[in-house]
């Protein structure tokens, strides 16, 4: 109700009176900006899809430039207020003054991270996802888990890919376990595997760019996932914004819209269909 | 019974040899026991090396793993002896009409003992299959298997090479003498004195492979190495790496001490 | 010399600059035992290896029976089951029983049943009093014991020729007598002998002729009271008085 309340207000502010109406809107993060009235949100440098389409965060296109505008649109900044700056990765996890409000480019919420800077509460859960060749005769498997479970797997040693396939999933055949990704990547390149495990975030890495004509089968509800990373979006330690940016997040869960737009951008779009594990 | 003088001397010093020996090892034994314990990091090491509830955990499921080592180990190992015998036997080839088969040989054990037993793994492991073999016939068990059995080989090959230019020239003569040909004097005569005496040579190289089945886990099968740093990944405690030492080292110990009593055995005919 | 069993016509072989066999000429008549003799090098050995095909000469010819055996290339195999050879160091197979190392040849080479080869192997074996040897490894047997096994060896290939070089040089001198005794015993069966020998006494009893060997040369055949009593050839004198001297 409240957080309704606050994107009508937001909207109606637009709509009616300017930017002069903004105070009604932004009140929570009022003064805590980089800037007065606009909120500044920094990305990666490129930025990847499907998180940001064609490197044009402005665009709101892509799963985190959408997120990242939903976001502003729930503590009062319409897409006229928001500016984007872009970072590297490692350089905003530093400790120390920050030149945007808050940053988003897949960082896992981490406890050492946390000790030097501030995450919101999750806004992506990662799923675990099945990447095989285009045209191989795993590619046109049905999504379902007991059409998955006659693959072969092979996934990297270590990761969250190996308990998800022995506990999980549980294939009819052995798996197969590697080094690292590149080695899985060999293994099904040789066709001794038939299928990959990986994050959602590694699989769509991996079948764009590590993989000849890799492809996401698709992806496994979250509510199986065994040790699913979280995605915050990254603060400066101690951010006032924290609440308000926080609270936005809430309001974009409770009503779907984060739902929305993960299927928009992390699913249709990539092509990578939500697993039915019913059959 | 009564003893000479020299033989209760004897007696006497064997009883002090066996009593000083004795009291120096529960020393050592115990100052280690007593003293690693203060370091300052012992309880960390302890916690994350030598966690007894870790191990009774994981320690069956390492030993299924183990049985994936033990089946690489029993089909290598035969295909290993054949051949190194056959490199071997190339390489000893005296008919120059077979020279070709000598060089081969040459290279052979140049190249597959030039090359790190890990980089032939994945080389081969990853490598032929790629080139387009279909299943099961692109199996890391069996390519994997092919790159182990392709350096050991070469290393046995040369043991066997050196044991058959040791038979003396006499006994080849002898063999030919009798109207025996070649290949039956190789065979009959040479060869399994050569073998004899490389035993414990190749008992080495024996020991060796068992530990270096493990360098199949690069290229996928889930061994004992391998389920190791499953459970090493899963629980962030290394216990599971220490029991595979412990599954390793209850085979390699006797193969290693059989290896040096066979040594020793033939040291003591030959003396 | 009618029908000769084995014939040495010009038989050179030359190691590099050394000629360790020159010219050599011999005809063996078919049950003759013939010994060599002379020092140590003077190409006594070598000679029985190349009649054996083990050196192959430069120069000459080697004819067994109307057979030239000295043909460049000719497969050695054939000619060598003919010619039986016992070795000065025994030359078991060490890691063979007494029976195995006897039987291996005919088995593989003559293509005899094992039951019948080992008939007889043991036949051999009683007749040399080696019977309860039959299942004994050579290093369990004394240095004569060996020698004796090493020509049932090459008898069991039932050879029409028996070359035996310095056989019995290796042993202490109380064995010497039982391999000497088997030579005598061959000799009696009517087989062709030829005997590289240091043993001056032996070879004055049972030789048909003597030939004495000097820096790869034949320098005198002759029966064995001529060459003891009366050598023509200075060289042989020399080579006898110093012989008697050394032996007491």
């Amino acid at each position: 109700m409240f957080n309704r309340l606050i994107l009508a207000t937001g909207v109606l502010g637009v709509v009616l009176a300017g930017p002069a109406a903004f105070a009604a809107g932004n009140e929570c993060s009022a003064g805590n900006t980089l800037k007065s009235d606009r909120l500044t949100i920094a990305t990666g440098n490129p930025a990847y899809p499907p998180w940001v389409m064609n490197d044009a965060p402005e665009s709101g296109e892509g799963y985190e430039a959408a997120v990242a505008y939903a976001v502003a649109q729930r503590m009062g900044y319409p897409a006229e207020s928001v500016d984007w700056v872009r970072t590297s990765f490692d350089e905003a996890i530093q400790p120390g003054a920050k030149n945007f409000d808050f940053n988003l480019q897949q960082y896992s919420i981490k406890p050492e991270r946390l000790e030097v800077v501030d995450f919101s509460i999750p806004y992506y859960t990662t799923t675990m996802a099945v990447v095989v060749r285009d045209g191989s005769a795993a590619s046109g498997t049905d999504v379902t888990a007991s059409a998955l479970k006659k693959l072969k797997f092979g996934a990297a040693a270590g990761t969250s890919s190996q308990p998800f396939l022995a506990d999980v999933l549980q294939p009819e055949q052995d798996m197969l376990l590697y080094d690292d990704n590149a080695d899985v990547v060999a293994a099904i390149g040789a066709n001794q595997i038939d299928a990959i495990v990986f994050d959602l975030p590694s699989a769509l890495f991996v079948a764009a760019v590590q993989l000849d004509g890799g492809k996401v089968l698709g992806q496994f509800p979250v509510e199986n996932n065994v040790s699913p990373d979280n995605f915050g979006l990254l603060m400066g330690k101690g951010s006032a914004l924290k609440p308000c940016v926080d609270a936005a997040i809430e309001s974009l869960a409770a009503d779907g819209t984060l739902a929305e737009i993960e299927s928009t951008w992390l699913s249709q779009a990539t092509g990578a269909p939500v697993i039915d594990m019913s059959k | 019974m009564s003893l000479t003088a020299r033989q209760r001397f004897e007696r006497r010093e064997r009883l002090r040899g066996i009593a000083i020996g004795t009291t120096s090892l529960v020393l050592v034994v115990a100052a280690i026991y007593w003293l690693v314990p203060l370091a300052p990091g012992w309880e960390a090491v302890q916690r994350s090396f030598f966690n007894w509830p870790i191990l009774v955990k994981t320690f069956p499921k390492l030993l299924d793993a183990f049985l994936v080592d033990v089946m690489i180990f029993a089909w290598s190992l035969p295909l290993i002896l054949v051949l190194s015998l056959a490199i071997a036997l190339c390489r000893n080839t005296r008919n120059p009409a077979l020279l070709p088969l000598r060089v081969f040989g040459a290279f052979y054990t140049d190249i597959f003992r030039g090359i790190p037993t890990i980089l032939l793994v994945y080389l081969i492991g990853f490598g032929i299959p790629g080139l387009g073999l279909s299943r099961p016939w692109n199996s890391p068990y069996i390519w994997g298997t092919v790159a182990l059995v392709l350096t050991y080989s070469a290393y046995v090959a040369e043991v066997l090479r050196s044991g058959i230019e040791s038979v003396h020239s006499s006994q080849s003569a002898a063999a030919r003498s009798l109207g025996l040909s070649e290949a039956d004097s190789m065979r009959y005569v040479i060869l399994p004195q050569a073998i004899r005496r490389q035993v414990p040579a190749m008992m080495n190289f024996v020991i060796a492979l068992q530990k270096d089945v493990a360098l199949l886990s690069f290229v996928g099968p889930i061994e004992l190495l391998r389920q190791a740093n499953v459970f090493k990944s899963l629980m962030a405690n290394f216990t599971p790496y220490v029991g595979a030492a412990i599954i390793f080292l209850c085979v390699t110990v006797p193969a290693t001490r059989y290896a040096d009593y066979l040594l020793a055995r033939q040291r003591a005919v030959r003396s | 010399m009618e029908n000769p069993k084995l014939r040495l016509s010009g038989v050179t072989l030359r190691f590099g600059d050394l000629t360790v066999c020159d010219g050599i000429d011999l005809q063996v008549a078919s049950g003759e035992l013939i010994c060599l003799i002379g020092a140590s090098g003077s190409g006594k050995s070598t000679l029985l290896r190349c009649i054996n095909l083990l050196e192959p000469i430069d120069d000459g010819q080697i004819w067994l029976d109307d057979l030239e055996i000295s043909v460049p290339g000719l497969d050695p195999n054939p000619v060598r089951r003919r010619i039986g050879i016992v070795f000065q160091s025994f030359n078991l197979f060490p890691h063979m029983t007494v029976m195995d190392n006897i039987t291996l040849a005919p088995r593989r080479v003559l293509s005899q049943q094992p039951d019948e080869t080992a008939q007889a192997a043991m036949a051999l074996l009683s007749r040399f009093g080696l019977a309860d040897k039959a299942a004994e490894y050579p290093d369990r047997l004394s240095g004569g014991q060996q020698q004796r096994v090493a020509i049932v060896r090459a008898l069991a290939m039932q050879p029409e020729i028996m070359l035996l070089d310095e056989i019995t040089s290796a042993l202490d001198p109380e064995l010497v007598g039982e391999v000497l005794d088997v030579v005598r015993q061959l000799k009696v069966q009517g087989m062709t002998i030829i005997l590289a020998t240091h043993e001056m006494s032996f070879a004055r009893e049972v030789a048909d002729r003597v030939c004495f060997l000097d820096a790869g040369k034949i320098l005198e055949t002759a029966p064995p009271d001529v060459i003891f009593e009366r050598p023509s050839n200075p060289r042989t004198q020399q080579f006898l008085a110093r012989v008697v001297r050394t032996n007491g």
